[in-house]
């Protein structure tokens, strides 16, 4: 007996199950890790995915790790959204933070009303001028921006590591780390007693803007039609070179916003492990979200919420935390698989459709 | 000078060594119409895994056979969700370097622990034809791998340009509809040229588990892959361009390893990020007009 696939679309009851599909069978493969790191994965997923959410101070948290993911994933989901596969969030990320340790380091005494929207601005623009060089020989030379943007990741770390080893070495501990930066430009807390900042109600007015763009602007229109087909994009009168500079620019600068937001409201300096892939991590949130800004921000919660409940599971039973990053890199992948399997069957090969085949086929 | 010359050119050969494993394992995959992102998340678990069965095993080589075993599964795994599934290859390929990452992480911190000095193995020494013989002895001083890289050039050019399956395998990238027509099968050739290419790939992370540093460390493959997908693109999709780009990349390598030490009067992170920068200038200038695969990024589907 044989088994064939047919093209055939999943009943629409189906349709909303497959984010829980995916999810399950997630944990199903990881369950692996943590039997090998001798944990039993029940209580490995009690700690990953309930326990964060138990009480107030640790579900505070789940949104403080989720204010840098929102930004990334938006930033990745603009830019994809027309087309433009920006994988460099990761580097334009540092160029905001870089930005923001400058302007924090500059701006003291300054009242607060000046200085936080100059940090943010300036981020933004320093996120969209390391966004420029691959986005300019993309329309210019036609050079392959996947690999410009990633190889620029690997270069703005090295000037990471030259600011904190060089001028911005803090002069008290002598670690590679900035000295901190003004109490002025210090993002203020959103409520009293918890680490949550205003970076959290930047990131949620970036997607509420990016929402209005995507769907009710002209420029909106045009990123969606270039990002369907640039050539059937180009014969419809869109400028499709100019789309995708400003699509590129906005998403760099979007992610620039994520480094500020990282410096000024949880860091308050400069280290070179201010983002463990953030950037990386934004491709798996805008994809997961569908490049749909609701979608972004309930999938960068989520994932949010994976990355307090590795640690989580890390202090309580001992499985390295490292396990968070392969969880959420498995149901990227899984996900990706369901949504296509979702317009399939199997179907057992009988006589008949083998002869339909065959007669299609002839 | 001459003593200087010669250490370079030594470098720039074993620099180049994994990026020329790196860039061939991505050639062949491309050249099937696959853009394979997994490539540094797969040198990354090359270099984990082989350096873990080496220091299980006190074989080196049998560590560089699983590392080949761990590229040919991440291969596999690309070509069931890009062939078979027919998903996003941009998507799906940096889903599979964010997996292995942190899988090679993962089982490494649950192996090793968290030692305070790194755990290390006596790694593979060089080969020496010319002992005693001056300029000769320190340029021909290498690994082995580094002269079976150098050996894999001609052989993928001959195997890509004068064998049955090398012209099947370009005409499967370029029109695999017409490759179907002629009665071959468009997944069973892609399933294969993706597996060869990750044992590639799996190998070029282990050269510098196994061989460089006789280690494994966060930072070991540091971009290399990327640098790999550039220099295919620098290449034209042609084996024997992808020695020269390796070579390019080696040399400025080498050259800033050096720079750096004479002390010349700049921050030692401006030489580091030298070789990145180049790469990006040589693809604006050498990359331009080069046409990729006709169907890379097509998943083929049978109507």
């Amino acid at each position: 007996m044989r088994f064939r696939l047919e093209r055939s679309p999943a009943p629409y009851w189906l349709r909303p199950l497959i984010p829980v599909v995916a999810l399950v069978i997630t944990f199903l493969l990881t369950a692996s890790l943590m039997i090998w790191a001798e944990a039993n994965p029940l209580e490995g997923y009690y700690y990953f995915l309930v326990a964060p959410l138990s009480n107030q101070v640790s579900a505070i948290e789940v949104l403080v790790k989720s204010t840098p993911l929102l930004l990334t994933g938006a930033s990745v989901a603009f830019a994809f959204a027309a087309g433009y596969w920006n994988i460099g969030a990761e580097g334009q990320l540092y160029a905001g933070a870089i930005a923001a340790t400058w302007l924090g380091l500059t701006l003291d005494g300054v009242t607060p009303l000046v200085a936080i929207p100059l940090m943010l601005i300036g981020g933004f623009i320093a996120g969209m001028l390391w966004a420029l060089p691959p986005a300019w020989l993309k329309i210019r030379l036609n050079v392959d921006e996947i690999v410009t943007t990633l190889l620029l990741n690997s270069v703005i770390l090295f000037l990471v590591s030259f600011l904190l080893n060089g001028p911005w070495r803090d002069p008290i501990s002598g670690w590679p780390q900035s000295p901190e930066i003004a109490a002025s430009t210090v993002f203020p807390k959103l409520l009293p007693r918890t680490r949550l900042h205003l970076g959290f109600l930047v990131a949620m007015i970036v997607i509420g803007l990016m929402w209005y763009v995507l769907s009710r602007t002209r420029l909106g229109l045009t990123m969606r039609a270039a990002g369907l087909g640039p050539q059937a994009a180009r014969y419809a009168g869109i400028n499709v070179k100019r789309t995708l500079l400003t699509a590129a620019l906005i998403s760099g600068g979007i992610a620039g916003l994520a480094g500020v937001s990282e410096v000024a409201g949880l860091h308050f300096h400069l280290i070179e492990a201010i983002s463990p892939g953030y950037g990386y991590t934004g491709i798996v949130i805008a994809t997961l979200g569908a490049l749909n800004p609701i979608g972004v921000a309930i999938a960068a919660v989520f994932i949010g919420l994976i990355e307090t409940g590795s640690q989580t599971v890390s202090r309580a039973l001992g499985v390295p935390a490292y396990l968070g990053d392969v969880v959420q890199a498995t149901l990227l992948l899984v996900t990706l698989g369901a949504l296509v399997l979702q317009n399939f069957r199997l179907r057992r090969r009988t006589t008949a459709s083998a002869a339909s085949l065959a007669a299609k086929e002839a | 000078m001459e003593a200087f010359i010669i250490s370079l050119l030594a470098a720039t050969l074993r620099v180049a060594t994994p990026l020329i494993f790196g860039t061939l394992g991505e050639l062949f995959a491309e050249r099937a119409g696959v853009l394979n992102l997994g490539i540094e998340g797969t040198m990354f678990f090359g270099a984990f895994v082989g350096f873990w069965a080496a220091s299980a095993t006190d074989s080196l080589w049998l560590g560089m056979l699983a590392a080949i075993s761990a590229g040919v599964a991440s291969g596999l795994l690309m070509a069931l969700l890009s062939v078979t599934l027919g998903v996003n290859q941009h998507v799906s390929g940096l889903g599979i370097t964010l997996l292995l990452t942190g899988l090679s992480l993962f089982s490494f911190r649950l192996i090793f622990g968290e030692p305070r000095v790194p755990p290390s193995i006596a790694p593979f020494s060089q080969l020496n034809p010319f002992p005693g013989v001056p300029v000769l002895e320190p340029l021909f001083k290498q690994y082995a791998l580094t002269y079976i890289a150098l050996a894999l050039v001609p052989l993928v050019w001959w195997l890509l340009y004068r064998t049955d399956f090398g012209l099947r395998l370009r005409a499967v990238g370029e029109n695999p509809e017409a490759v179907d027509a002629a009665g071959i099968s468009v997944f069973r050739l892609r399933y294969l040229a993706l597996t060869v290419g990750g044992g590639l790939m799996g190998a070029a992370g282990a050269f510098l588990s196994l061989g460089q540093l006789g280690a494994f460390t966060y930072g070991i493959i540091a971009g290399r892959g990327w640098v790999c997908i550039a220099l295919i693109i620098f290449a034209h999709w042609h084996p024997v361009r992808v020695l020269w780009g390796a070579l390019l990349f080696g040399g400025v390598f080498a050259l800033q390893l050096r720079l750096q030490t004479t002390g010349a009067n700049l921050p030692y992170e401006t030489f580091l990020a030298l070789p990145y920068v180049v790469t990006i200038i040589a693809l604006a200038i050498a990359g331009r007009g080069a046409a990729a695969p006709a169907a890379l990024l097509h998943p083929y589907k049978r109507e």
